[in-house]
């Protein structure tokens, strides 16, 4: 039983971690600029694309293709905000919900015109396949490699945030848009870089994700309701925020479908309606 | 977002109110319209069917985000528990259709007016999540019980008697098309009655500005739980309408995409439009029936850029569109 709890928590902090990733820059950027991006989870799944692609036609080694993936996220990201995203940020919340949610159709068109509709495999190095035995547990390799790299960003994202210039005008830009403006701060110009950054990042936990999740054109759609519980249920703007909610997701999410099968899945939303209601804005969330 | 409220501000409420509810003569051509496939179109029946349950089903939504300003993704909920609850009946030997659609539409708006509960509760992205959570709660929930609703087969062994006694329903689809046009049209001028009331009038305020209802004097909570259970036991009814002209029921009827759908619909038509929401149905569902027999991939790109295209070009959709350019002509 108890070797059972522990590979359940250990496996849904992996997954918990992926979907930090994911979601991270949305939580950011939404708290931001008040712009719901539901197309965040679109850049997830070209992230995979490229690092699928990447591997395959380019023969790219997999330590290669996760940097791609996220530098390749991020600079379409400022295409695509340049281009139509900055029309809408004075639109309503139900027209930026159908105008993302438009994308996140074209998208899976478009993946679907590319790649197909099979399912994508990674391949993964040796070293990072199999298992190790600890206290007579078998964890993945794989998924605490995933635990690491998430951990390794966070402590990037953190440190970015509290120790630099940079991340002194997000946290601004983010409490309060209008004063950080007065107060003579380019916050397009802020905005469009924490973009490109949260953008990259989904590309990146979509390269980390195809192992444990596949990959296939209806990822956009699959990850969108991870991504927004996670950004509801930690609060916006909060990294904590995001790192707490995605960690309980994923736990919560693994736990259900492997103790209670029959109803896990049912789980997550009880729990995210009952946040919710005791606390609209989120765990973490400050307006 | 609309502002018909305002530029009409001259004219006292009551004379407005009195004013928009007059009949146009285009309203009755609409509706005589409707009655075309019975004579022209018979082999699309069954598509004709199928658009006047899903503009009763998008009328429902007009009437709580385009009048009340609630945005919902998860409205699919209150269509599939009056699409069960008809054909659970049904199958438990009860096949009478209007007594089974009243059941459907009772037992979803009394959902409804629960879930109200929650709904004003909660404001801006905390309220999508919300309405999306209890979506996907109910779907999940339908397909967990599965020895009442058969899970993932769907429900299995409708059977719906003729209307009235007298009225089989056929496989050509002609009792069913009446039978939903009949329901549509009744909802819809219960709709229309409810919308230019002071209660509808109220409405608009709301989702104008939700804090200056309150300090006028009137309750904001209570007119959003009455126009939410109301609208729950019409798209209820909608259900109920799917469940007994097709005898079948699946999980497809609570999901995610069936929301979506509908307020892609709504929106195309324009909302705080009652003939929006019609409108945005017809167009919708016949260029899927159109398209998506070439390719369902093109289906989805269409439907994206043209999502993309009202949001960016036609705000108030297609009606609003056309009204600007009738206005300008003026």
């Amino acid at each position: 039983m108890i070797s059972q709890i522990t590979i359940v928590l250990f496996d849904g902090f992996a997954f918990g971690m992926l979907l930090f990733l994911l979601s991270v820059g949305l939580s950011v950027t939404l708290g931001m600029m008040n712009f719901i991006n539901l197309a965040h989870g679109a850049f997830g799944m070209f992230g995979g694309y490229v690092a699928v692609t990447a591997m395959r036609q380019l023969g790219l080694p997999f330590l290669a293709a996760l940097p791609l993936a996220f530098i390749a996220m991020a600079l379409a990201s400022v295409v695509i905000e340049r281009s139509l995203f900055r029309r809408l940020y004075k639109a309503g919340e139900l027209n930026q919900v159908l105008f993302t949610i438009g994308l996140v159709f074209v998208a899976a068109a478009v993946a679907t015109f590319t790649f197909g509709t099979v399912q994508q495999v990674i391949i993964l190095p040796d070293w990072l396949r199999g298992s190790v035995e600890l206290w007579g547990i078998r964890f993945g390799i794989y998924r605490a490699f995933i635990i690491l790299v998430a951990l390794l960003v966070t402590a990037l994202l953190v440190f970015g945030l509290e120790r630099t210039r940079l991340g002194a005008q997000i946290r601004a830009a983010v409490d309060n848009q209008r004063m950080a403006q007065g107060l003579g701060l380019d916050v397009e110009r802020v905005f469009a870089v924490t973009f490109a950054l949260g953008s990259g990042l989904a590309g990146l936990g979509g390269a980390l994700a195809v192992e444990i999740v596949g990959l296939s054109p209806s990822f956009g759609f699959q990850m969108l309701v991870y991504v927004l519980i996670v950004v509801s249920v930690g609060g916006l703007g909060s990294i904590t925020g995001s790192f707490v909610g995605a960690a309980l997701l994923g736990i919560g999410d693994v736990a259900g479908k492997y103790f209670w099968p029959e109803i896990g899945s049912f789980l997550i939303y009880l729990l995210l309606v009952s946040i919710l209601l005791v606390r609209p804005l989120g765990l973490f969330g400050k307006r | 977002m609309t502002t018909d409220v305002s530029t009409t501000a001259k004219i006292a409420p009551r004379d407005w109110l009195a004013r928009r509810s007059r009949w146009s003569p285009f309203e009755v051509l609409f509706w005589l319209a409707t009655l075309l496939p019975f004579i022209l179109f018979p082999s699309y029946l069954p598509l004709a069917n199928q658009i006047a349950i899903a503009a009763l089903f998008a009328l429902s939504v007009d009437l709580i985000l385009g009048y009340a300003g609630i945005v919902t993704l998860g409205h699919a909920m209150f269509f599939g528990l009056g699409a069960y609850c008809a054909g659970i009946i049904s199958v438990r030997g009860w096949g009478e259709p209007l007594t089974g659609l009243l059941a459907a539409g009772v037992f979803a708006g009394a959902v409804g007016f629960v879930a109200s509960f929650l709904i004003t509760r909660v404001q801006h992205l905390a309220l999508i999540m919300v309405t999306l959570g209890l979506g996907f709660l109910t779907y999940e929930l339908a397909n967990a019980v599965h020895w009442l609703t058969g899970g993932t087969d769907g429900l299995r062994g409708i059977r719906t008697w003729p209307v009235f006694g007298q009225f089989r329903f056929d496989m050509w689809g002609y009792t069913s098309y009446a039978y939903a046009l009949v329901v549509l049209f009744v909802c819809f001028l219960f709709s229309r009655l409810l919308v230019n009331s002071s209660f509808g009038l109220a409405l608009r305020g709301i989702r104008e500005n939700v804090r200056r209802m309150p300090a006028i004097g009137a309750d904001h909570k209570a007119h959003l739980r009455l126009i939410y259970a109301i609208s729950a036991a019409m798209a209820g009814l909608a259900g109920g309408l799917l469940a007994q002209t097709t005898n079948t029921v699946a999980l497809d009827s609570l999901s995610f995409e069936r929301s979506a759908d509908v307020v892609v619909m709504l929106i195309l038509g324009g909302t705080g439009r009652l003939y929006g929401a019609i409108l945005g149905t017809l167009i919708f569902l016949v260029a899927r029936d159109q398209l998506a027999g070439i390719n369902p991939q093109y289906w989805y790109f269409g439907i994206g850029l043209l999502l993309m295209a009202v949001v960016l070009f036609m705000p108030k959709g297609i009606l609003g569109f056309l009204a600007r350019i009738v206005d300008r002509a003026k």
